[in-house]
């Protein structure tokens, strides 16, 4: 049921000409992909979703739709091609879902591997009690690093880019004042 | 109960998400993207209900203040064409 909304949402979303519908549209996804993941018992996931892509998402997307033309004026082409490959690529994606184990199953090969380590020693060997905490920080600790590492670079490259837009903004205005 | 709750209220969203595609204006569309928070907030603590876990209510809190903060973000930019209009006055004045 849920997936069917979903499904109803993204197509309103691709056939929407007003971009303003669509800021609107990929909120409502959000938050009903958001129900679809507390459904599925991943609630922290769930909110990450519902905070990035119902909150923060549609703030950008609405200071983005002042910076340009807020209806989409290119006609729409058929490409058959990209039908083609779209629809191909989600066959291959279901057809590797057939071989997976069922939903919730405790004897899959991925609650076999480290799993049970984990949850045993995990108290004893970090001293964190929170398990989800003690794989982030500890166990993967070097993962950890090299996220936030991109995410750091990521923002200084967004800083400069700023700074310097921000820089000859002022040079162009001392300019016109001069002159 | 809780089933009958949540088929209820899987409907109101089906019905809130149909005016939102097919809302003639926008201040539909704002309504309808709100009224499909509040939708969410309900569904996740009857959810939380139907499984015996309402420890989830909390997070209920957090999607209220996302709502009101997407919500006032574009009432705002159709308002004033701008989120940051003050900042703008302030600099041309």
């Amino acid at each position: 049921m849920l997936l069917t909304l979903l499904a109803v949402v993204t197509m309103a979303i691709v056939r929407q000409r007003s971009l303003f519908g669509v800021a609107i549209l990929a909120g409502i996804y959000s938050f009903v992909m958001a129900s679809v993941l507390i459904v599925l018992d991943a609630v922290d996931v769930a909110m990450t979703e519902a905070s990035v892509g119902a909150g923060v998402s549609t703030v950008l997307l609405l200071a983005t739709l002042h910076l340009i033309n807020s209806t989409e004026t290119r006609p729409i082409r058929r490409n058959l091609l990209a039908l083609f490959f779209s629809v191909g690529t989600g066959a291959i994606l279901v057809w590797g879902t057939l071989i997976l184990p069922p939903f919730g199953t405790p004897d899959a090969a991925i609650h076999k591997h480290v799993a049970p380590r984990y949850i045993a020693d995990s108290v004893k060997e970090t001293g964190i009690p929170n398990v989800v905490t003690s794989i982030l920080a500890d166990y993967r600790g070097y993962d950890t690093l090299g996220e936030t590492t991109v995410i750091f670079t990521a923002g200084i490259g967004v800083l400069l880019l700023l700074h310097r837009a921000r820089r000859r903004g002022r040079a162009v205005d001392e300019a016109e004042d001069r002159g | 109960m809780f089933a009958a709750a949540t088929a209820a209220i899987l409907v109101a969203l089906s019905l809130a998400i149909t005016r939102a595609i097919r809302g003639p204006t926008v201040f539909d569309r704002v309504l309808a993207g709100n009224s499909v928070g509040t939708l969410a907030i309900m569904l996740l603590a009857v959810t939380g209900f139907l499984t015996g876990r309402p420890e989830f209510l909390d997070i209920g809190l957090t999607y209220g203040l996302l709502n009101l903060i997407s919500t006032l973000a574009v009432l705002k930019f159709f308002r004033h064409g701008d989120l940051a209009y003050a900042a703008d006055d302030e600099q041309r004045s």
